[in-house]
């Protein structure tokens, strides 16, 4: 299978989010701002130009676009409050009204209704009518109502449904033998007629999976340190699905709250079986273990595989040496080396360099920063000739992996029956959402308020409104994902097509 | 059954495999006791268990079963595979022994078709028999079963194999020293191939895997399982609608006399009398838990909560030791209201301890958890289940293991059997060293351990009365 020309390869950005990764971060007290991180390694030595997104002011006031340093305090969401919200600080009333207008105005159910249809929803004769509505949504409405089995016969369908129940959040499942609505008609006979028959392959990386290996900060926070795991992580698996496993429709989506999520929609990827996806699932893995498990990576072998060759060489090792040592601080303390020294298997390596560390006043060490001064030391002892004992040829890299390799939430990839969070859904408490490419990012923080001000002007300037972070969002997620997609799906209906209109001519020829 | 082809007749008695692939039924007639009898050989092993009635307690692929359950490995295990095969299956006469083969994989098809769980258990066994007997066979008649299968992979071209010759060297070496160089491979699609890509014992561009020679083992399996996995399906089909009723008087109790009882007791039905109640809880945790349902019980009075691993491993271990839904409601929420508040707790949590007890949703009531599926789940960052012998390492083990008050020679036979991978038998000597009493049966399911446990301690407190 050629690479589609107009699929989205990650050295070739679409023009719209710039290159390299960007994040938005809210910074206590102070509006968003953009900033670049260190750029990465193409794998030739290429370094990508870094390009400015503009900055994002927040609107903390409904139908105002001035903003005083008070009212901006009053309105904060705190990132603390995602995991306790307070409703206090909220004005009543904001998430049903807005609700509605978001859906009503800027929510794209078109787009999303040709996304699901892959290609059915055509004139074609080999085109599926049946199959979007075979396709299971579930809503979660106020007050925690979860409602589940939602189908839709077409577009309008979903979107009178969806403005009329006013979903917080909508999940998409999987595309049925039937219609979900049908569901126990056949449930009776036990032969498990009703079956899901295709899902997209989809990943999930949570950041609050990396607490153990960021010291700024735990469970819903994110911040402009530890965010660029995220980044890599989607750099290593999106090479992987598109190299090694030959698939291109991939897309990506800040989850809302701290990780993303991966969406690969080609046909092969949705007709896989859930062995299939655990097997994708399980090369994918390297780091394991509960809490009771010290030694999370074991590289064993003389030589990495190539797929983890390649993650290494190319995203891992460059970004561990360049940044995350000195953004995490990796060996400023001894809590923080003692768990890096923990993964060595040899007792007396590990004793030699605490001692000499422990020893070691700030002031005696050269300029140079502390962690990469370690850090060399470190990779010297474990690396010199002297060490040829089995476990310790790969520490190195074992330390590295554990570190920066992507931790994938494993049971999401495994079941066809997993629902997913849609894209573009927004939760009126937190209102963050964003379309991301595998190496820029952009986060909306109060979209709804910011939005539906430039949406006002909508009729009067397209331009304004596509200039929006929405606008922007919905016309990447058409140019860069949903054009080339639905291209290759009508390709593939026609081949197969013309492929079974002649082969019944040639039956008929008997 | 049905008959799908007639059966191939080897045309060269050296070259056609002595394996079959089971693709049609016997058109032979089997008297009834050889039904019985040789289903049961089939399902022999070494493993005593005082537990099942004596006719049914020695099993080829339970054999198999217990075998990966303890940590075996590969050349150990194809040892002990030859050795039950011999001991069980062998006949002096070759096309005897292939009647006794292909009969009694038919009768267990039968055996094993009627539930998911069955049919899941049965599948495993029958593939790791297959593979290992496949291996067995020449490279001819390796190639002449791949063709059976329709497997109409070619081998790569010279020119392609010098393209990718470093990274399929590569991947040879990143799997182990002991393989050899191969120069023999196929291009495959890799879904065709899930455990050599799962493993990443295959190099991977564009969708396709490049398979060795000597893998092409799994290829072949993969097919196997699949075709077997159908016609289980199909099987089970055919008894509900027409056999089950047909052989009411002769097959029927028969067929369902021989699948319970092998797999072991589930636990899925808690006895009347060994209903626990809260206040006993604690003391229980301590006298009679296993170390896995011990740990977690411990970290959930600890942090006052679990991750969803660690709620369905113990709080399905609890139901079959016999606490009510009501107290386990209570018990839960007793905890997680201190971590997260008890709105949250009826709003969250709730549903899914319901559900495991049967009364929510589909409303099955879900089965607590075997060694073997705790031994090989996955803990991931915050978990805490799992089977502490494999998941833990060696030094928050003996931490936990002096908890239960394990120490001296005993912990260093413990952590002897960990370190060999026998999990099962660690625990066992655990429950001996705990209880100072042996354990004759060996330690298969937690709740097992549990049993075990209150019985010794009831005979301990009678004799001591």
């Amino acid at each position: 299978m050629d690479t589609n020309e107009n699929c989205l390869q990650y050295p070739n950005q679409p023009e719209i989010f710039g290159c390299c990764d960007r994040i938005l971060v809210r910074r206590e007290h102070s509006s968003l701002v953009s900033h670049s991180s260190v750029p990465f390694k193409k794998g030739k030595g290429e370094h990508r130009n870094l390009r400015l997104l503009p900055t994002l002011r927040l609107y903390p006031r409904i139908m105002t676009k001035e903003e005083t340093s008070a009212e901006r305090d009053d309105m904060q969401i705190d990132e603390r409050d995602l995991e306790h919200p307070q409703v206090s600080t909220i004005p009543r009333g904001f998430s049903a009204d807005y609700l509605k207008l978001y859906y009503g105005k800027l929510f794209p159910h078109a787009d999303i209704y040709r996304w699901l249809s892959y290609g059915n929803d055509g004139k074609h004769p080999a085109c599926d009518h049946s199959y979007f509505g075979r396709r299971e949504f579930s809503f979660t409405l106020e007050n925690d109502i979860y409602i589940r089995f939602q189908s839709f016969n077409n577009a309008v369908d979903m979107e009178n449904s969806i403005r009329e129940k006013c979903p917080y959040k909508i999940d998409i499942g999987p595309v049925y033998s039937v219609d979900p609505a049908k569901r126990h008609a056949y449930a009776q006979s036990g032969n498990n007629v009703f079956a899901p028959v295709e899902r997209e392959l989809i990943f999930d990386i949570d950041m609050s999976d990396y607490d153990d290996v960021r010291y700024c900060c735990s469970g819903a926070d994110v911040c402009l340190n530890c965010w660029p795991l995220m980044t890599i992580s989607m750099k290593v698996l999106d090479t992987a699905l598109r190299d090694d496993f030959g698939f291109n429709h991939i897309l990506w989506v800040y989850s809302g709250r701290r990780g993303v999520h991966c969406w690969v929609c080609d046909g092969r990827a949705r007709r896989l079986s859930n062995e299939q996806r655990a097997a994708i699932a399980d090369y994918f893995r390297v780091y394991k273990g509960g809490e009771n498990n010290v030694k999370k990576v074991n590289l064993t072998g003389p030589v990495l595989h190539p797929f983890l060759a390649r993650s290494y060489t190319d995203v891992l090792k460059g970004f561990f040496e360049g940044k995350l040592l000195a953004s995490q601080n990796l060996f400023a303390s001894i809590e923080r080396f003692q768990k890096i020294l923990e993964i060595i298997p040899d007792e007396s390596i590990a004793s030699e360099l605490l001692d000499k560390w422990q020893g070691n006043r700030r002031s005696s060490i050269s300029k140079e920063d502390v962690n990469v001064v370690r850090w060399e030391q470190l990779k010297h002892v474990l690396q010199s000739g002297k060490q040829k004992a089995q476990g310790l040829r790969r520490c190195v890299e074992e330390i590295i992996f554990t570190y920066t390799y992507p931790r994938l939430d494993m049971e999401v990839s495994k079941h066809m029956n997993h629902l997913l969070k849609a894209p573009f859904c927004v939760h009126p408490k937190t209102a963050l959402f964003l379309i991301l490419d595998p190496i820029t990012v952009a986060i909306i923080q109060y979209l709804l308020l910011e939005e539906l001000n430039m949406s006002g002007m909508r009729s009067e300037s397209e331009d304004e409104w596509e200039r929006t972070s929405l606008g922007k969002s919905i016309k990447f997620f058409r140019s860069s994902f949903l054009s080339p997609l639905l291209k290759s799906c009508k390709e593939e209906m026609e081949s197969l097509y013309n492929s079974k209109v002649k082969q019944s001519k040639n039956a008929l020829n008997w | 059954m049905e008959i799908v082809r007639s059966q191939r007749k080897p045309a060269d008695a050296a070259v056609a495999p002595a394996l079959s692939l089971y693709r049609s039924a016997p058109a032979l007639e089997v008297r009834l006791e050889d039904f019985e009898l040789f289903a049961i050989d089939r399902l022999r092993g070494t493993i005593k268990t005082p537990a099942f009635p004596i006719s049914r307690v020695f099993l080829v692929l339970q054999g198999i079963s217990d075998g990966l359950s303890r940590g075996k490995k590969p050349d150990e295990m194809e040892k002990l595979v030859s050795e039950l095969w011999r001991a069980h299956m062998r006949h002096q006469d070759p096309s005897e022994e292939m009647n006794k083969d292909i009969i009694s994989h038919f009768v267990l098809r039968l055996v094993y078709c009627r539930t998911e769980d069955l049919r899941k258990w049965f599948l495993s066994m029958e593939t790791f028999l297959f593979r290992y007997r496949f291996r067995l066979e020449s490279p001819e008649s390796q190639r002449l079963l791949m063709s059976e299968f329709q497997l109409p992979y070619k081998a790569i071209s010279h020119a392609e194999f010098e393209t990718v010759k470093d990274k399929l060297n590569q991947v040879a070496r990143s799997t182990g020293p002991s393989s050899n160089a191969e120069t023999l491979f196929f291009k495959v699609p890799f879904e065709e191939v899930p455990e050599l890509v799962a493993g990443r014992r295959v190099f991977m561009l564009k969708g396709f895997a490049y398979v060795a020679m000597n893998q092409v083992v799994s290829l072949v399996a993969t097919q196997f399982r699949s075709n077997l996995s159908k016609a289980l399906v199909l099987t089970n089909r055919k008894w509900t609608s027409t056999i089950r009723d047909k052989e009411k008087n002769r097959l029927t109790p028969i067929v369902e006399a021989l699948s319970t009882g092998y797999l072991g007791p589930d636990y899925s039905q808690p006895k009347e009398f060994s209903e626990i109640s809260l206040k006993d809880i604690d003391q229980l945790a301590s006298s009679s838990f296993p170390l896995c349902m011990r740990h977690l019980f411990d970290k959930l009075r600890e942090n006052h909560h679990l991750k969803h691993g660690g709620r369905m491993q113990l709080g399905l271990f609890l139901k079959a030791v016999g606490l009510k839904l009501e107290d386990a409601l209570a018990f839960w929420k007793s905890e997680f209201s201190q971590k997260v508040g008890a709105e949250r707790f009826d709003k969250e949590y709730s549903y899914s301890i319901r559900h495991n007890y049967g009364k929510e949703g589909k409303r099955t009531d879900y089965t607590p958890y075997a060694c073997h599926k705790i031994i090989s789940s996955t803990p991931s960052v915050g978990d805490h289940h799992g089977c502490p012998y494999r998941h833990f390492s060696e030094e928050n083990l003996r931490a936990a293991l002096g908890k239960m008050g394990v120490g001296g020679r005993s912990l260093d036979d413990i952590l002897d059997k960990v370190r060999s991978r026998h999990y099962q038998v660690a625990c066992t000597l655990t429950f001996e060293a705990v209880h100072a009493a042996s354990c004759d049966s060996g330690i298969n399911h937690p709740n097992q351990y549990f049993e075990a446990s209150q019985k010794t301690l009831q005979t301990t407190r009678q004799a001591t009365s």
